[in-house]
């Protein structure tokens, strides 16, 4: 057989794997790895980023939308400790990546060698499995066990530690397959019992809830899901994450879940009286206080991961396993039903929520723009066919509130981490995952600055992001929080922005801002009929507040419709 | 919720695969929840290639239920099971350097060491060597004792080490249904 280098066979490793994008940054250790890949750029197309964290959200937002691995790959030392921040948050948003991370070689571990840093000590609480690649003959195998643990069982990321000593030494390589760890059990078996339990507990229920989160779109469960609901005929509400897994305009989506969700929803859940939880982890923003949390209702848990069951909210019944085997199973055992009054039940509060606050946020007579009328004509422009990528802050929450869904895998958002800076690289990543599509960025003024490099990526790559900026010149969510909840005292939220066009014509990017309301269809459809990058400035209400809002610790069904 | 329940000590039984940094790990886990560990103890177990560890920690019933649904998570670790003492033989061992010439001086020394069955593995004229096994608390009542006496010049207690009293022995059917499992997967 004929020897390779270790880096080589990372490379074969990786298109074994199927990879075919990868988003990354060269440097020293990594060199021997880089040195291979340009003998293999017809098959892995590696996209230079311009600062390793958006090498991990380029590759976030192309895992969320193709469904596919994302990778990564950098240097050693500060190369490495960039992507702490993407590793942490595809963690907590159970998002499957590789990362590669270059090391110096064993001889120098331990030593302070120059760039060296403990990366599997750093990122092992923050991912699912870190690994050190010492040898050139353990590449295959550490490959093979990475893509395996990263997309099996509860997505996350995988880090790849690699020593340089095994990038250059030379090795006998075959490809690995794993598809089983012994420790590891990502596939358990569906216990009936739990399922008949189930059926049961639903077919006894006479005002059922289902919450939806984005485990329905990593088990690929919409289509089981929505068989369920439209069987048992059962309302249901969505995490921010989970939004995309039933169609915004579904009969029984009764909208969003938690402090910035709809307000139907969110009174529903304190009356319901089972609630039915799948793919969802009972996050603080969608829960409000824990204390009066759902006290009148069973509650079933749907979910791959055991340890999220009883973590936050005791259930009555836990069932383990993937989302698309057990609501299949279950729904076999429902009966066919009919929830009319209940299901009518949620009018008044949307009534009540459309009226007091998204009237006013999608219909506004006169002032400056506001943000839920510009996200919600992006996205009907788009025919609601979109993938909506955002940032975070107020930005994230009113698009996640006003884009509309037709389609699977269409969100790309921090939502564990809440990770400013997230958005431009992950919709990068987004274009690559999802080349057919169309992508809408909504970022705000101060995120976008946080990883505002990744402009010469999009420049380089032609990357067709749609970048609306909705511009309030605030860090706003905080200045909303402390106009709610410290005096109005806006300590270091007001923020001097530099001319975000002439940033855009720097780097060739197609720009225009739109400060007047009757400028903004013409501009949107500017935007989206340009092909490639685009930049879209849109003067927002600089004081603007996102509503209705569960004030942090309240709970969750006294939302506040007005300030 | 059953976090107010009021804490008690728990022990921790894990078992994971022989891999290299997995008890910074485990400890990671207790840290997070706040919960400090009292005692700990890594050795070989009697599976091939299996590691335990024992870990006592002080919480309430509720946490110690997620530290194990914590810990079992990671990816190397075989079986996590939180144990309250009544489930488990416990042991533990302690060795106490005692001053010569105090004990010579004051008889009842002598006297304790023998009371809790402890015994002496090296005298010289400077100092007594005490090794003694048992539970946590007697362990201490003696070195409360000696204290006393002021003849301590050195203490060192282990961590626990217990075994179940169960008549199932929880890994080995687990690895069996791994097995089973591993073997139906490449019949596929
Ligand atoms: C990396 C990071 N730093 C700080 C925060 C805290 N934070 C949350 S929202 C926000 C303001 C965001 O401002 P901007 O990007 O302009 O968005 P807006 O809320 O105005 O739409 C801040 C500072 C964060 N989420 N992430
Ligand atoms: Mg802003």
């Amino acid at each position: 057989m004929e020897k390779i280098t270790g880096a080589e066979a990372l490379m074969r490793a990786l298109e074994h794997e199927g990879v075919d994008v990868l988003f990354g940054y060269p440097g020293g250790s990594i060199m021997p790895t880089y040195d291979a890949l340009y003998d293999h750029k017809k098959t892995l197309n590696h996209i230079l980023v311009r600062h390793e964290q958006g090498a991990v959200h380029a590759a976030q937002g192309y895992a969320r939308v193709s469904g596919k691995v994302g990778c990564a790959i950098v240097t050693s030392g500060p190369g490495a400790t960039n992507t702490v921040t993407g590793i942490a948050d595809a963690m907590i948003d159970s998002t499957p990546l590789v990362v590669v991370c270059g090391q110096v070689g064993v001889a120098m571990l331990g030593t302070d060698a120059f760039q060296e840093v403990d990366v599997v000590g750093i990122t092992s609480p923050i991912s699912k499995w870190s690994y050190q690649i010492r040898r050139a003959e353990d590449v295959a195998w550490a490959v093979a066990r990475a893509f395996y643990i990263a997309k099996s069982g509860r997505p996350g990321p995988v880090v790849l530690d690699f020593a340089k000593n095994a990038q250059t030494s030379l090795v006998d390589f075959e490809p690995a397959k794993v598809n089983f760890i012994r420790s590891y059990d990502p596939e358990p078996d569906v216990n009936m019992t739990d399922i008949e339990r189930a059926a049961k507990m639903i077919n006894n229920s006479v005002k059922p809830f289902v919450l939806v989160g984005q485990g329905v779109e990593l088990g690929n469960a919409q289509q089981e899901l929505r068989t369920l609901l439209e069987k048992a005929d059962i309302p249901c509400g969505t995490t921010f994450l989970g939004l995309s897994a039933i169609p915004s305009d579904h009969r029984l989506n009764m909208g969003i879940l938690g402090m910035h969700g709809n307000l139907g929803p969110n009174v529903m859940t304190n009356q319901c009286d089972l609630l039915i939880a799948v793919g969802m982890r009972f996050d603080d923003r969608v829960t409000g206080n824990l204390a009066t949390y759902a006290k009148q209702a069973k509650i079933i848990h749907f979910d791959i991961d055991p340890a999220e069951f009883n973590k936050n909210v005791p259930v009555t019944l836990s069932v383990l396993g993937n989302c698309k085997e057990t609501l299949a199973a279950v729904t076999k055992l429902v009966d066919t039903s009919k929830h009319t009054a209940w299901i009518e039940g949620f009018k008044p509060y949307n009534e009540k929520e459309y009226e007091k606050v998204i009237d006013r946020a999608l219909h506004p007579k006169e002032g400056p723009l506001l943000m839920g009328e510009v996200i919600r004509k992006v996205s009907e422009a788009s025919n609601n066919e979109a993938i909506m990528v955002t940032d975070v802050g107020q930005n994230q929450l009113m698009a996640c509130r006003y884009f509309k869904f037709t389609k699977e895998r269409s969100v790309v958002t921090s939502g564990g981490l809440g990770t400013m800076g997230f958005g431009l690289p992950a919709a990068i990543g987004a274009t690559f995952g999802a080349p057919d599509r169309t992508v809408c960025l909504f970022v705000g003024d101060g995120g976008l600055q946080m990883t505002i490099q990744e402009l010469g990526t999009i420049m380089e790559q032609g990357a067709p992001v749609k970048i609306i900026l909705l511009n309030n010149n605030y860090l706003g969510n905080v200045r909303q929080w402390q106009e709610m909840f410290f005096a109005r005292r806006y300590s270091f939220t007001p923020m001097l922005n530099p001319n975000y066009e002439l940033i855009a014509q720097g780097y060739g990017i197609p720009a225009k801002t739109v400060i007047e309301r009757h400028d903004l269809d013409a501009a949107i459809a500017e935007m989206l009929a340009t092909p490639g990058p685009y930049l879209l400035q849109c003067a927002i209400k600089e004081e603007d507040n996102v509503l209705p809002m569960t004030p942090p610790g309240a709970n969750i069904d006294e939302m506040l419709l007005e300030v | 919720m059953e976090q107010n329940k009021g804490t008690k000590l728990y022990t921790f039984l894990i078992y994971s695969e022989n891999v290299p940094g997995l008890l910074s790990q485990i400890t990671a886990v207790f840290t997070r929840r706040q919960v400090n560990i009292e005692s700990l103890n890594v050795c070989a177990s009697s599976t091939p290639g299996a590691h335990k560890y024992t870990v006592t920690a002080n919480c309430d019933e509720h946490v110690a239920k997620m530290l194990t649904a914590q810990v079992e998570k990671r990816i190397e670790v075989l079986q996590a099971h939180y144990y309250t003492d009544d489930e488990l033989f416990i042991n533990e061992t302690a060795l106490f350097k005692l001053s010569t010439p105090v004990m010579l001086k004051n008889p009842d020394v002598g006297r304790m060491i023998r009371f809790h069955n402890a015994r002496i593995i090296e005298v010289n004229n400077t100092y007594a060597v005490v090794e003694v096994t048992g539970i946590t608390n007697d362990i201490l009542s003696l070195f409360d004792t000696l204290k006393a006496m002021d003849c301590v010049l050195q203490f060192v207690r282990s961590g626990r080490i217990c075994i179940t009293k169960s008549r199932v022995e929880h890994l080995d059917e687990y690895l069996a249904v791994r097995e089973s499992k591993k073997l139906a997967k490449a019949n596929k």
